[in-house]
């Protein structure tokens, strides 16, 4: 199922996905809004993380797994064979479930990325890092020790540095794979808040296990049971008026 | 409840049992190891003097130290390592991180993991026959490659567990900015498994600075100062597996310097193993 939805960012068409012969997503068609905020529910398995991933081809990384449909960003394949695959990567942002700070600075974290498509001066160099540090909400924290490393932390700042070095380079497309799911509760509204702020910006997809989550970021829903895209709506029309039962015995928690 | 209570009763018995012969066993352990430190000081100790380490390796019954054998040494075990470690550190990333698929990856973890088993002496006989034999004489050389082909597979081998230890998370991250995978591989997993590779790296040089074996036929041994690698070169294991064999009691004596300096080289590599580089792997 599909429905029309402002100026699509991300389209797909009959995508498929295996794990060697498991088939993980099942002819999922979607078109996920710019310049929103489009989260991806469901239990544990059914395949949230798995569609994420394709969008910036992650699980290329691995042997056995393909995919078959389409994906279109900007109305461009993403597999064409023209598309290379880290320019893709590097428009299409990603933060972890686990923050990942790289063992180096903090600073030499958030110019990593900048550093591979870009030959700042300094001055710029440290402008952007700045700037991507602000657009994190992290920077009044780090400001006084951009040269410590990463990992001395906590995970809530950990997951902001994630943020901020994937904001550094400019990506269209930001990525999120239950980035406050090690999170503390603070943390977890601080990256809530974030969101809300980086929207304008960017088009977010954010897969989360947390409802209260999905209703509170996101403006668009999409309900996923194995491998399934069940619902695909408003998020305000998800959680007050589903269209599925299925959906609704979810979103009540007589599922799930 | 009196079942269950002989069921606790038991497997505390059990546990108390297995700690004790796990205790013992240490001990057992450390007991010889002890014994062989304290053999190597109480012989070797008295005879380290100044000598040792400014004169040449004598003739029977002259004074002299073991200059030539420790240079030598030093000259075959760091060309050895800088054969072995490019060799030994790109073959592990190639397991570790691109032979996912295919049968050139099995295939070389199983070869090295028989190398890696392989006598010292075999390597030796191996490189006498392509590197002496061929060549027509013994040489410092042909001592190293030896080495390196012992180096080699141990550095293979921590490489590629060291690598393997560094979470997927972490190339993804990486990745993820549109980093072409040679430059998540350099910049970030090597950063992350530096410690444990060049701790690897250190206990490989430990190990060959022992080794006898395939230095008797391929670098053989030299009485006099040389330091060309292309002729036969002295060592100090050599020196001593023939010092040691001699009736003579100065070399006897010399031999126990000598073993009591490689063993000392070889305690100071594994204390900077283990301590220099452990607190780099947490800070960094």
């Amino acid at each position: 199922m599909s429905i029309e939805t402002p100026t699509p960012k991300i389209t797909t068409t009959n995508l498929n996905f295996y794990y060697g012969k498991f088939r993980a997503l099942k002819d999922i068609n979607l078109s996920i809004p710019a310049s929103q905020v489009t989260a991806f529910i469901g239990p544990s398995g059914c395949g949230k993380s798995t569609l994420l991933r394709t969008f910036n081809r992650m699980y290329e990384l691995y042997p056995k797994l393909r995919v078959e449909g389409q994906i279109l960003i900007d109305g461009h394949d993403i597999h064409d064979a023209k598309q290379d695959l880290n320019l893709l990567r590097a428009k299409v942002g990603m933060v972890f479930q686990k923050p990942t700070p790289f063992p180096m600075s903090i600073y030499d974290n958030v110019a990593y990325g900048i550093k591979l498509y870009e030959n700042l001066s300094k001055v710029e160099m440290d402008e952007r890092i700045e700037w991507a540090l602000q657009k994190a909400a992290i920077w009044t924290e780090v400001k006084d020790k951009l040269h410590q490393s990463g990992s001395g932390l906590s995970g809530g700042q950990q997951q902001r540095l994630c943020i901020a070095r994937c904001v550094a380079v400019k990506p269209n497309v930001l990525l999120l794979d239950e980035p406050c799911s090690a999170l503390d509760p603070i943390s977890t509204a601080r990256i809530e808040e974030l969101v809300h702020e980086l929207k304008s910006d960017y088009t977010i997809v954010i897969v989360t296990h947390n409802m209260q989550q999905a209703a509170r970021v996101s403006d668009y829903t999409a309900y996923m049971y194995l491998g399934e895209l069940i619902e695909f709506a408003e998020t305000e029309k998800i959680f007050t008026n589903p269209s599925r039962k299925e959906t609704e015995d979810y979103i009540t928690g007589k599922f799930g | 409840m009196s079942h269950l209570n002989a069921r606790y009763m038991r497997r505390k018995l059990v546990n108390k049992l297995t700690l004790s012969i796990a205790t013992a066993t240490v001990i057992f352990a450390l007991f010889f190891l002890v014994w062989i430190l304290w053999t190597l000081f109480a012989h070797g100790f008295s005879y380290i003097n100044i000598g040792v380490f400014t004169k040449m390796t004598p003739p029977p019954g002259s004074s002299g130290g073991l200059l030539n054998a420790i240079v030598g040494s030093l000259y075959m075990v760091a060309a050895a390592t800088a054969i072995g470690t490019p060799v030994g550190i790109l073959a592990g990333t190639y397991l570790a991180e691109y032979g996912k698929t295919g049968w050139l990856a099995p295939t070389t973890r199983f070869i090295n993991d028989i190398l890696l088993s392989a006598p010292s002496i075999v390597i030796g006989l191996f490189v006498y026959e392509v590197a002496v034999h061929h060549v027509g004489h013994f040489s410092g050389w042909a001592g190293s490659l030896a080495l390196s082909l012992i180096v080699i597979p141990v550095v293979v081998r921590t490489t590629e567990n060291m690598l393997q230890l560094v979470p997927s998370s972490l190339r993804e991250a990486a990745a993820a900015l549109g980093a072409p995978y040679w430059k998540v591989v350099t910049n970030v997993v090597y950063r992350s498994a530096r410690a444990g590779i060049m701790t690897g790296l250190l206990l490989a040089v430990a190990r060959i600075s022992g080794e006898t074996a395939p230095l008797l036929f391929t670098a053989l041994n030299n009485q006099f100062w040389s330091s060309d690698m292309s002729h036969p070169i002295s060592s100090l294991a050599v020196v001593i597996f023939q010092f040691a064999m001699s009736p003579y009691e100065d070399w006897q004596h010399l031999a126990w310097a000598g073993a009591l300096i490689i063993t000392l080289f070889v305690l100071t590599l594994n204390i900077l193993a283990r301590t220099v580089l452990r607190p780099g792997q947490e800070s960094s």
